[in-house]
């Protein structure tokens, strides 16, 4: 299980991310800014990591959440 | 697939994070760069008491400011130059030139082939946005024939350099070239270049939405165009050797295009000094 | 090889100075008169461990040792007026960040290609060579025995300061040879560039206040030592703050400029009394000696003064001299460039005049005496 954050003051809102997530993860708000719309989905390749030019983007591990 | 060290990693280790957000325009190719080399560097262990970065004039300078490394930032052109006689001086330093393609192949040309032609133990990086991003898009040597730049308004007639063929006859010993849309591919490639003993050219095809891509729309306008441009259009060197010149055409060509082991420069002056010491030949 | 009762060539003397100084490593490109300097180096820096190399061009030449001096080696170029033409953007990077170098002018006759005879025509290119306002110190031999000891001491200077030092000499001195006694090691006092003393992680490399000079540690350290030619903060970062500007525009100049005892040097020979004196520097400050004794034979009382330390200029000195003389002769061989210096520092409270010769050969004791007589 992932958890992505995007430091916004780093973000310039170029849409790489967006367009190469190769699960969709992210989509596009009014200001082209990425938003994380479905995290479940984040396999954590770390593609995002990698390709955003502003280091914005951070992908950490998370242990499975306890079955409530 | 080489194991990706997470971000917060690289972040926390080699960032300045006070120093961010970066100068450069969205979706700028620097930034995949960046990544290609912190990634290589972590992941070789490199000591990061011994790794220094040379960085030229031009967005692609922009990069090294923002890091807890050595860092000198030079004179525009200047950076082969001053890293051989770094290297020259402090052999055992890791010395990492990351440059663009103005820097490296116009103002830098002349010392590019000749540290080529030494094949000083330097790995150089040159980013290859096809213009002079920094002082706001003019061409470059490397600009595609045609292109539109505020320097070609009525499109560029000046034939470019093609990069790696330079190196190649210059006499570099490892020549190679990504592109920022093959980001995994291009770790390795940085890995293989700063490994290579001798002088290790990497030429990574980047992106410029701001200067080049808005006024040459055929390789994409945005980040995403451009590097899109580049999934489409980029060939492996492998498929490559299939493949006619015709087909060729207009194709990046990825991968190590040339790898070969011949004396290192600062080794082999070591010799120099021996045969001195010794009172050697005359 | 014994080191008394040498026979040495100026351009042997300026080398061998600068290896006693420290000096590991040098870069050059061949180029007549210098060349010389550039051979001994080929030979003396691997016999020391150290490193010769001959790059592709002058501007390669200054930035191998720029890259050489960041890595902790004291390192040194030389060349002619030309070369030091295309060394100049290299030299003012130096100065803007700071990273200590000796660069040799064997200067010769121009403008443009000129000829490979003496000269003196560099002088102003010294101090105004690179783009801006630049604060660089500059020595001027007039001896195979100062090639050698201003050569330690622009080494000194240039790591003390943590500037860029250009040592000008010219095509005769370079040349010429005389009999020198090499000091042992031991007698030599050499100095460093200032070590850091706080923490690595702390460590600025522009950390210093106004009128200091920031502590250099070097590459390889563990110092993350950012050097940069771009205007800068303390921390060397990318900086277009104009507080940022204005303090390092200044610090450049003070660091020098308030340190004039410890650097200005010069000679004076019988200014008390004299009713002119001249002024004289380098090669030509020997004729004018000679022409200070052929004055005295006839009666006139005449003194020289001879900066060594051509910049920062000794004005201070040459003030109070100007006030007690009746006239100044400036004897160079250009046409008439420290005399710019000598007229802005006497203010028109003495009448100054020129000697200029500038056809490649040397100004001699009698144009300075017939000149003196003139003045008279």
């Amino acid at each position: 299980m992932t958890e992505i954050s995007i430091q916004r003051k780093w973000c310039k809102s170029c849409g790489i991310c967006v367009e190469f997530c190769p699960k969709k993860v992210f989509t596009v708000g009014e200001l082209n800014e990425p938003i994380i719309s479905t995290p479940d989905a984040c396999t954590g390749c770390r593609l995002c990591e990698l390709r955003c030019p502003e280091f914005a983007v951070i992908i950490t591990e998370v242990e499975e959440r306890s079955h409530e | 697939m080489a194991k990706i060290i997470p971000q917060a990693t690289i972040l926390e280790k080699y960032f300045v994070t006070s120093t961010l957000p970066t100068q450069w325009c969205p979706g700028c190719g620097a930034g995949g760069i960046g990544h290609a080399v912190l990634q290589a560097i972590e992941r070789m262990q490199l000591d990061p008491k011994k790794v220094v970065l040379v960085s030229g004039i031009g967005c692609n300078g922009h990069f090294t400011r923002h890091l807890r490394l050595d860092d000198l930032h030079v004179l525009h052109g200047r950076a082969p130059a001053v890293a051989t006689g770094l290297k020259m001086a402090r052999p055992d330093l890791e010395i990492i030139v990351i440059q663009g393609d103005g820097d490296a192949a116009s103002i830098g040309g002349n010392h590019l082939i000749h540290a080529a032609r030494r094949n000083i133990g330097i790995t150089t990086i040159v980013s290859n946005n096809y213009i002079y991003g920094r002082t706001g898009g003019q061409y470059s040597p490397t600009t595609p024939k045609k292109s539109i730049s505020t320097s070609s308004p009525f499109g560029l007639e000046d034939p470019p350099f093609e990069l790696c063929n330079l190196m190649v006859g210059a006499g570099a010993t490892f020549v190679a070239r990504g592109t920022s849309y093959h980001i995994i591919q291009l770790i390795d490639l940085v890995e293989r270049a700063i490994k290579h003993p001798g002088f290790a050219f990497l030429e990574v095809i980047a992106p410029c939405p701001t200067s080049y891509g808005r006024k040459n729309p055929e390789t994409g306008i945005t980040g995403p165009q451009m590097l899109q441009w580049q999934k489409e259009n980029s060939v492996s060197i492998k498929k490559a050797a299939h493949m006619s010149e015709e087909s060729l055409r207009g194709k990046i060509v990825t991968g190590i295009l040339l790898d070969r082991i011949e004396p290192e420069y600062s080794a082999a002056y070591a010799k120099v000094r021996q045969r001195a010491q010794k009172g050697g030949l005359a | 090889m014994s080191r008394e009762g040498l026979l040495l060539q100026g351009n042997e003397a300026v080398s061998e100075g600068a290896i006693a100084a420290g000096v590991r490593f040098f870069a050059g490109y061949p180029i007549t008169p210098a060349t010389e300097i550039s051979e001994v180096m080929a030979r003396r820096m691997p016999e020391l461990g150290g490193t010769f190399l001959q790059m592709e061009d002058e501007i390669a030449s200054i930035s191998a040792v720029l890259g050489a001096s960041c890595g902790g080696v004291k390192a040194m170029t030389a060349s002619s007026g030309p070369g030091l033409a295309l060394k100049a953007e290299g030299i003012g990077y130096a100065v803007c960040a700071e990273i200590p170098c000796l660069i040799v002018n064997v200067q010769r006759t121009g403008p443009g290609v000129g000829s490979v005879t003496p000269s003196q025509q560099d002088v102003m290119q010294a101090k105004w060579g690179p783009n801006s306002d630049n604060m660089i110190i500059s020595l001027s031999p007039a001896s195979i025995k100062e090639c050698f000891w201003l050569a330690i001491r622009g080494v000194n200077l240039s790591e003390k300061y943590r500037v860029p030092v250009i040592l000008l000499s010219d095509s005769f001195l370079g040349h010429m040879s005389e009999k020198i006694d090499l000091p042992s090691p031991e007698e030599i006092e050499t100095m460093d560039r200032p070590r850091p003393t706080v923490a690595p992680e702390k460590y600025k490399a522009y950390d210093a206040d106004i009128n200091g000079v920031p502590p250099l540690a070097n590459f390889g350290e563990g110092y993350a030592v950012r050097l940069v030619g771009n205007m800068h903060n303390k921390a060397g970062d990318y900086s277009r703050n104009p507080r940022d500007f204005d303090f390092l525009i200044n610090r450049l100049h003070n660091k020098i400029l308030t340190n004039l005892a410890d650097i200005c040097a010069y000679e004076e020979v019988e200014i008390d009394g004299a009713d002119l004196v001249i002024v004289a520097y380098g090669i030509v400050s020997r004729a004018a000696k000679a022409a200070i004794r052929l004055a005295k034979n006839q009666g006139m009382r005449v003194g020289l003064f001879r900066p060594i330390v051509l910049w920062p200029f000794p004005t201070e000195r040459l003030a109070e001299i100007g006030k007690k003389v009746g006239g100044i002769l400036v004897a160079e061989m250009n046409m008439g460039q420290v005399i710019r210096e000598v007229e802005r520092t006497t203010r028109g409270e003495v009448p100054v005049a020129g000697l200029n010769r500038i056809d490649g050969l040397l100004i001699n004791p009698l144009d300075i005496l017939a000149k003196l007589k003139e003045m008279g």
